[in-house]
Formats: structure tokens, C-alpha cells, sequence
């Protein structure tokens, strides 16, 4: 890479159950507010991509409601729809290409006023072999979780201390949806839902909204002190039928090999200080851990126990409470990119981690994480 | 003034009319008598079901037609215990990927004919590597639900 691209600020919205304000207003708020911080005037915004989903607002062109609102009036806009970490990706190679100094990168949803993500999932696979089966997103996880457990025989405690951990750390964390301190006995009273996962180990979803601004080196030099800067990009995506894949090995280790290979990490478990990523069930977050290389395989639930994951572990997984504190789904993986930023520039307050020089965060997409994006960040 | 914000119910039910495809319409035709077919990569040797006119590995076409068995071994399930609209029947049920005998691809499907009431009897009867057999609905329509579910077998 000649040009290096950095984030320069990051804002998101307090997410909540039913947020007041409609999606124009929540987009206008958190664009608003990210334009204030670095003293910008909307007129200086190179271009803007935005990331939500039609089905997920009940439009079916779900930008052309909240494009203007999102900064991009008579802009060279454009929108990635369900991962909002491929906005980001797509705001970087805008600038890439030298036609941009500055990308608006927005994702959006809200979950109250659409239908459950099972009902909105099961319209994600396909209509002929899929769908009339009812497979969705947290029946392709609970199919996971199923061979997971079977192939490594974590205990229901182990795999219930990622809920604890993840909601104890998302109760510091004032933008969270949700958040607090349960036991293992409560995590394990909640009723089975798709048995081996638990009502407890799904995160349900959320409304809320975030805004990141990037820029080239010398503009975010200009525009902020303390820029973020990406290091490494990877994605990757896997076959469309869940019978073709191997569920426990699938697309985030491609992603990941990607990631890696571009941003020069060797050896991730070391070098990586801080882990955002997407956390659907509290199996997946173990799962997606081995799978991103930062332990070995039947490995992750084991780190959970020993509190290497926690906000004072060796290496925190998830210190903003990941899914589990706050879930609005398309804008979730934006969300893990500014939250690994806040860390870098040691912004995170009460759940900031100690001395944190390289950041990943991780973003999924489809039934049984069909597709993946890993980004690598550094000062 | 200050008000909550109202709620405006919307509802939105919209027709599609999608083309299954000649190859995808022969597998389920093939349903009608009871067979299962796949077709064979000619690269990867493979045999894939659902039959597809190509495989995205190797990325050919596949014309080979071959039978696969309606017996098979469970690789994954879940039991599931709740509700969403759009969902295949009430719960309590089963929903695995079954490695059919002869194929080289899982199918997801219903796992059937168990109790449900209790999550330990059902784990006695259904389990990974356990062998099922597929129930027929008596009228096939050619539709994967032409399959009742899958049933286990000793
Ligand atoms: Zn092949």
C-alpha cells in the first residue's frame, strides 16, 4: 500500500431497545456530531458510503430515505448493504483510488420496528432448498454450537462465562443497549432455545447508529492528533449452501490470513492487544477467537475460563461488551471498528484496556457466518 | 411541546415468481418417486446435493446425474424451542444437516419421530453420527418438504 488510510474520528448513538428518533434523525445525529469533533464542514466531505438493509427498514431502497441525512446530499454517495464493515472497505478504497480526501462511513439499523432477524434471516436463504426448512441465523449458530461442543466438550459453565464477561464489560460502557452482572446460574437458568444455546447465549438486537470519517495520512494528520490508522483488511466469503462448508473452519480464517498478511501481523495472539469482534452467540465468540488464529482450536473456551479475555486479561476480547451489550444489526460491525479506535487512541473510559498498540476488529454476515471481515488497526 | 414519537404500523406481503431452474426442477421431480439425486463434479469427483448444473469449487458444469441414498448420518442439530413468523411448524422440533450415503454434501432438514418433550430422551435418540432414514409424505408434491423428516434408525 503507497497511501495509508486512518480513521480519524468515530461517534455512535447511546443504542437502546426502541430508539425515539426515526432513522434520519439517529443518522443526522451521529453525523452531526462527528463533524463537530473534528470542526468540519459538511462541504469538505469527500464521498460517503452508508451500510443498512431494506428488508431491516421496510424500504426497499433503505439509503434513499436517510441519504441526505447521512451528509451526502448532491455527494458521490453510495451504500453497502448488511455488513457495515464493507462500507468501511469501500470508503478505503475511494480514497485508494485518489479521488478522495475524506469518506463518511454511517451504518444504521433499527431493530424494534422491523420483523425478528429469525424471520428477516430465513428470508436470507435461499427460497427453494433453505428457506422452507427455517433455516436462519440462529438455527445455522445452534447447528455450529452443536459440533462445537461435540468436538471439544466445553462445559455449559465455561461457554456461559463469555455472556458474564461481555455484559459485566458492556455495564462500562455508556453507549450500550444493555449490560450488568449476572452469574453463571443465571445464565444457565434462562430456557433452552435452540438447544445447546440458551436464550442468554443469543444477544437480541437493538436500534442505533455510528459515523466514522476517514481520510489519507496528511488530511487525518490535519484533521486530528490522534489518528487510527488501517493496518490490514480481509475478507472472505463461503459457499451459499450450509451443507456444502465445513462449519467449524470456514471463511474468517481466509479472512483473516488476509488481514494478517497486509497489516505484517506474524503471529496474532501476540501482537494483537485488543479484540473487537462479533460476538452472535457466546459459543461464537470462542469460535470465532480459534478461528482468527488468536488460539488454537478447542482452545478459546479454556482462555475464557483463565480470564485471559477479560478487560484485564492478557488479551481482552470484546471490552465494549461486543453483541451482547448492543446488537443494531447491519451497523454492529462499524461499531467494533470504532470501538477498537476508541481503544488505540485510549478513549474507551471505563472500559478502556491498558497499553494498546495493535487492534482487530471482525464483522459477520449470513447464516453461519457465511461471510467475514477482519480489520487490523495501529497508532 | 414535548411528545413521544407514534408508531405507524406498516405491512408488507409482496409476490415473487422465482425460476427454479431446469436441474433444480429435475431434483425435485425425482422427489414424486422417492429418489434423491445428486450430480457428480467430473473435477473434484464429488457428488453434490441438491443437484446443481455446476460446482462453485471447481467452478464447472455438472451434467452427471447419480442416485444418492435417502439414508444418511447426522452431522449437526438442534432442537428448536422458539417462535418467529415465516417458521416451518410450531416448536418443539429438530433441524440437522444429514450426510447422505453416496453424497459428499450435507442436506438440512428436519430430524423426526422422537419424542421432544425433554432435551435429555431426545439426545439419547439423536445425536452427531447417528443414522436416520428419510419418512416420505404419502402425496409428493416435489417440494423438499416432500420429505417429512428424517428418522432415526438403529
Ligand atoms: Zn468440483
Amino acid at each position: 500500500m503507497t497511501q495509508r488510510v486512518a480513521i480519524v474520528d468515530f461517534v455512535q448513538t447511546k443504542h437502546g431497545e426502541a430508539l425515539e428518533e426515526n432513522v434520519r434523525e439517529l443518522t443526522f445525529g451521529v453525523v452531526r456530531k462527528l463533524l463537530d469533533r473534528v470542526d468540519m464542514d459538511r462541504s469538505e466531505i469527500g464521498t460517503m458510503i452508508s451500510s443498512s438493509a431494506d428488508y431491516w427498514q421496510g424500504t426497499s431502497c433503505s439509503n434513499s430515505y436517510y441519504y441526505d441525512a447521512a451528509g451526502g446530499n448532491l455527494k458521490s454517495g453510495s451504500k453497502v448493504t448488511e455488513d457495515s464493515v464493507f462500507a468501511l472497505i469501500y470508503g478505503m478504497m475511494r480514497i485508494l483510488s485518489g479521488h478522495h480526501r475524506t469518506a463518511l462511513v454511517v451504518g444504521v439499523t433499527k431493530c424494534s420496528e422491523c420483523p425478528s432477524e429469525n424471520t428477516l434471516t430465513n428470508l436470507a436463504a435461499d427460497p427453494f432448498f433453505h428457506r422452507p426448512v427455517g433455516l436462519n441465523t440462529v438455527v445455522a449458530e445452534a447447528l455450529q454450537a452443536r459440533m462445537y461442543l461435540d468436538q471439544y466438550g466445553p462445559s455449559e459453565e465455561q461457554i456461559a462465562r463469555v455472556v458474564v464477561k461481555n455484559m459485566s464489560n458492556a455495564e462500562r460502557n455508556p453507549y450500550s443497549h444493555r449490560g450488568g452482572k449476572f452469574s453463571i446460574g443465571e445464565i444457565l437458568s434462562s430456557s433452552m432455545m435452540a438447544a445447546p444455546l440458551r436464550c442468554m447465549d443469543v444477544p437480541s438486537t437493538s436500534d442505533g447508529a455510528c459515523a466514522l470519517l476517514l481520510a489519507d495520512e496528511h488530511t487525518a494528520r490535519q484533521l486530528t492528533d490522534k489518528p487510527v490508522f488501517i493496518h490490514g483488511i480481509g475478507w472472505s466469503v463461503d459457499h451459499t449452501y450450509i451443507g456444502d462448508r465445513d462449519l467449524l473452519n470456514g471463511a474468517l480464517p481466509k479472512a483473516a490470513e488476509m488481514a494478517y498478511s497486509r497489516a505484517g501481523v506474524k503471529n496474532p495472539s501476540k501482537e494483537i492487544d485488543v479484540v473487537e469482534l462479533s460476538d452472535v452467540t457466546s459459543f461464537h465468540e470462542i469460535m470465532w477467537m480459534e478461528q482468527l488464529g488468536l488460539c488454537d482450536a478447542g482452545n478459546g473456551f479454556r482462555l475464557v475460563e483463565q480470564g485471559v479475555t477479560a478487560l484485564d486479561g492478557r488479551l481482552p476480547v470484546n471490552p465494549s461488551g461486543g453483541l451482547f451489550g448492543a446488537n443494531p444489526f447491519v451497523a454492529r460491525g462499524l461499531i467494533r471498528v470504532g470501538e477498537a479506535c476508541l481503544q488505540l487512541r485510549g478513549e474507551a473510559g471505563d472500559h478502556q484496556v491498558p497499553r494498546v498498540n495493535k487492534a482487530l476488529a471482525h464483522s459477520v454476515h449470513g447464516l453461519g457466518g457465511q461471510s467475514h471481515s477482519v480489520v487490523i488497526l495501529g497508532n | 411541546m414535548a411528545v413521544k414519537s407514534r408508531i405507524v404500523k406498516g405491512f408488507i406481503s409482496l409476490p415473487y415468481n422465482w425460476s427454479m431452474g431446469p436441474t433444480t426442477t429435475r431434483f425435485y421431480e425425482e422427489f414424486k418417486n422417492k429418489r434423491i439425486m445428486g450430480t457428480r463434479c467430473e473435477k473434484c469427483n464429488r457428488v453434490l446435493i441438491p443437484a446443481r448444473s455446476f460446482c462453485s469449487g471447481c467452478f464447472v458444469e455438472t451434467t452427471n446425474w447419480v442416485q444418492v441414498s435417502d439414508e444418511g448420518t447426522i452431522r449437526t442439530w438442534v432442537l428448536i424451542n422458539f417462535s418467529y413468523e415465516g417458521q416451518p411448524m410450531a416448536p418443539p422440533y429438530i433441524t440437522g444437516i444429514i450426510d447422505l450415503d453416496g453424497a459428499d454434501v450435507g442436506l438440512p432438514h428436519f430430524v423426526g419421530g422422537v419424542e421432544l418433550d425433554d432435551l435429555e430422551t431426545v439426545a439419547k435418540k439423536v445425536r452427531i453420527g447417528g443414522r436416520v432414514k428419510a419418512v416420505w409424505k404419502e402425496n409428493r408434491e416435489g417440494h423438499i418438504l416432500d420429505i417429512d423428516y428424517f428418522k432415526p434408525i438403529n
